[in-house]
């Protein structure tokens, strides 16, 4: 009994020492300590992230001299070229043709790593998901050099089967084929690694409940497959929507948005105006143009996420 | 009658079975089959650029078959590696990407401790906005930022543009959102349990952080950091913007500026010189796919 009063005295004097300490107290209260740990990532996001999209929608009311405001001058001057509508044609051609690709590919090649013994399905998982690996940069430009009008390693090799050279990079279909293709090429590991870890969290008890109501393949993939993978089929071809509808590296280094901007999208092309051209003003509309499909493809994202956060 | 029946019922069992593995094994021989055909599709390019790199200029314009080396040699290899501006794009490249690390773990990590344990006001707004962050592509922020680096050199005389280090500001808004989105899944998952008993022992918020939450989170640590250093060592579009002169440059686009003269392509040296720039993500992804894997796909399926 005596005890516990000892220590309830030892508590209470170390308590008062820091009531008195007021700066002391407000420094270890928990709110003041989180304000602390998250300033810099505030910062960081406020600074360079938040106020360069606000200053980004500035500039493109601004003249090419960057002298006079123009308000909406730079948008209508770009809604009467035919290039930039090009563009966006041809931003949403890429993005979405793409996008339907990679994901195609990802989910086939997924249950065929799915069917594999499950000792073999790393050594496979780690090959296919190279593409991924490389920097965009190096691997175009071996997909550059493998599409060299003169000494293209394709062409070398259709010519065995009898199909003329085919000018890879010098012709409108085939250009904009190629910049898809590498797209395609670059971006289909991720879809297959997200999609091989949907499948693996399908319960197997779901599959022998099929079997034995009888489902075939289709109704077992249709019913029981696609369903619980709806999910993350939804965010991974939202999330790659946005990095591709955004893509840079592989149409700069390719085509450098050619023959005749047919390959530019909004990013390469605002590069193009923006810096090479030096008109600041008109490469921030071009690029603000990207705004409402990500915001749209955003929206959607978020929603998707905050429910699977629910639903844990 | 009934041991007829039991009889039919034998056989036709049997070979519904045997048919069933019959079908498993010609889909096994079909999912190894289209395997070998996506894996062909997948790894062509990097063996390209393996092959082409062993190849003198000679043999390159000699329009022989590109798929195979008659003569290798490792010509390209010495050439590029004793060459000082290749060199000093390697060493642009590993510092940048190097700094970059460090200044994103130490953003990120004490940011999601924050919103992952302690509650307070806006932590979930916070978090949101995060995510958002992570879905804005440089692409969008290239033009604004290249402005703001020339006013801020204009207003205080400080030179950014066309700096190497200018990098270390503007990698980080690739590589912390979505570090701190995955660091704060990791620490989400730890049992509250934990950090309780270590307050309680009378541990202070940074020793809960150091002591208990990053240790038991060391594997979203380390999948966090091979993100933020494969984003840093590739990123292709901020370099090409914010550095012209060639002893600023970093790998991605010393190469496909300066390899690349006027029309005059020297395909075996730009080959090697792409292979050598692949070469680091590729050994640490051979040494921790594993990681690299979970933080691939922590990223968009933690909720």
């Amino acid at each position: 009994m005596a005890d516990v009063v000892v220590e309830q005295g030892r508590l209470g004097s170390s308590a008062r020492p820091r009531k008195g300490a007021g700066l002391r107290n407000v420094l270890g209260r928990k709110s003041t300590v989180a304000f602390f740990l998250t300033l810099p990532l505030i910062l960081l996001i406020a600074l360079l992230v938040l106020y360069p999209a606000l200053y980004s929608i500035h500039l493109a009311t601004l003249n090419k001299s960057m002298q006079k405001f123009v308000g909406l001058g730079n948008f209508t001057f770009l809604f009467k070229r035919d290039t930039f509508w090009m563009v966006v044609k041809q931003s949403c051609i890429f993005a979405l043709t793409a996008v339907f690709f990679k994901a195609l590919i990802g989910f086939i090649v997924a249950h065929f790593v799915n069917n594999v013994p499950a000792k073999k399905q790393r050594k496979w998982r780690g090959m296919l998901l190279v593409p991924w690996v490389i920097p965009p940069a190096m691997s175009t430009l071996a997909w550059l050099w493998l599409f060299d009008p003169s000494y293209s390693a394709f062409n070398y090799t259709l010519s065995f089967f009898g199909i003329g050279p085919v000018n890879w990079l010098g012709d409108t279909f085939w250009a904009r084929f190629s910049v898809i293709l590498v797209n395609v090429w670059y971006g289909a590991p991720f879809f297959l690694i997200m999609y091989l870890a949907a499948l693996k969290s399908v319960p197997d008890q779901l599959y022998e409940a099929a079997s034995i109501d009888g489902a075939n393949w289709w109704q077992k993939m249709w019913y029981v497959t696609l369903p619980m993978m709806r999910n993350i089929i939804a965010i991974t071809t939202l999330f790659s929507l946005i990095v591709t509808f955004a893509n840079f590296d592989i149409v700069r280094i390719l085509t450098s948005g050619g023959p005749l901007d047919k390959t530019h999208l909004f990013a390469t092309w605002a590069f193009k105006v923006g810096i090479e051209g030096s008109d600041i003003p008109l490469g921030a509309s071009v690029s603000l143009f990207m705004v409402p499909i990500l915001a749209i493809a955003a929206i959607f994202i978020l929603r998707d996420v905050s429910k699977r956060g629910n639903e844990a | 009658m009934s041991t007829l029946t039991i009889d039919k019922a034998g056989p036709t069992r049997k070979v519904k079975y045997g048919s069933m593995s019959r079908d498993r094994a010609w889909a096994l021989r079909w999912s190894y089959f289209f395997l070998v055909l996506f894996a062909i599709f997948f790894l062509t390019p990097p063996l390209y650029m393996l092959i082409t790199s062993l190849k003198s200029s000679a043999e390159i314009s000699a329009a022989t078959n590109p798929w195979w080396v008659f003569h290798p040699t490792l010509s390209n290899y010495i050439e590029l590696l004793s060459s000082n501006q290749f060199l000093r794009f390697f060493w642009n490249s590993a510092i940048v990407s190097t700094v970059v690390v460090i200044i994103t773990m130490l953003i990120s990590v004490p940011a999601a401790f924050a919103l992952a344990r302690m509650k307070f006001w806006g932590s979930a707004t916070l978090a949101t906005g995060v995510f958002l962050t992570y879905l804005v592509p440089d692409s969008l922020l290239f033009i604004p930022l290249f402005k703001m680096l020339a006013l801020v050199q204009d207003y205080t005389g400080i030179t950014l543009l066309n700096r190497w280090y200018v990098l270390l500001f503007v990698y980080p808004t690739l590589t912390v959102p979505f570090c701190t989105w995955i660091m704060i899944g990791y620490f989400a998952s730890i049992p509250k349990e934990l950090d309780e008993a270590a307050i309680i022992d009378g541990a202070s918020w940074l020793q809960t952080l150091l002591r208990i939450f990053i240790p038991v989170a060391l594997p979203g640590l380390i999948a966090a950091t091979i993100f933020a250093f494969t984003v840093s060592w590739a990123q292709f579009l901020y370099p090409l913007v914010f550095t012209t002169s060639v002893d600023q440059l970093v790998l991605p686009v010393g190469i496909t500026t300066t390899l690349i003269k006027g029309d005059v392509f020297n395909w075996g040296q730009i080959m090697t010189g792409a292979l050598l720039g692949a070469a680091p993500p590729l050994i640490i992804y051979a040494f921790l796919m594993d990681y690299y894997i979970a933080g691939l796909t922590a990223g968009a399926t933690k909720g």
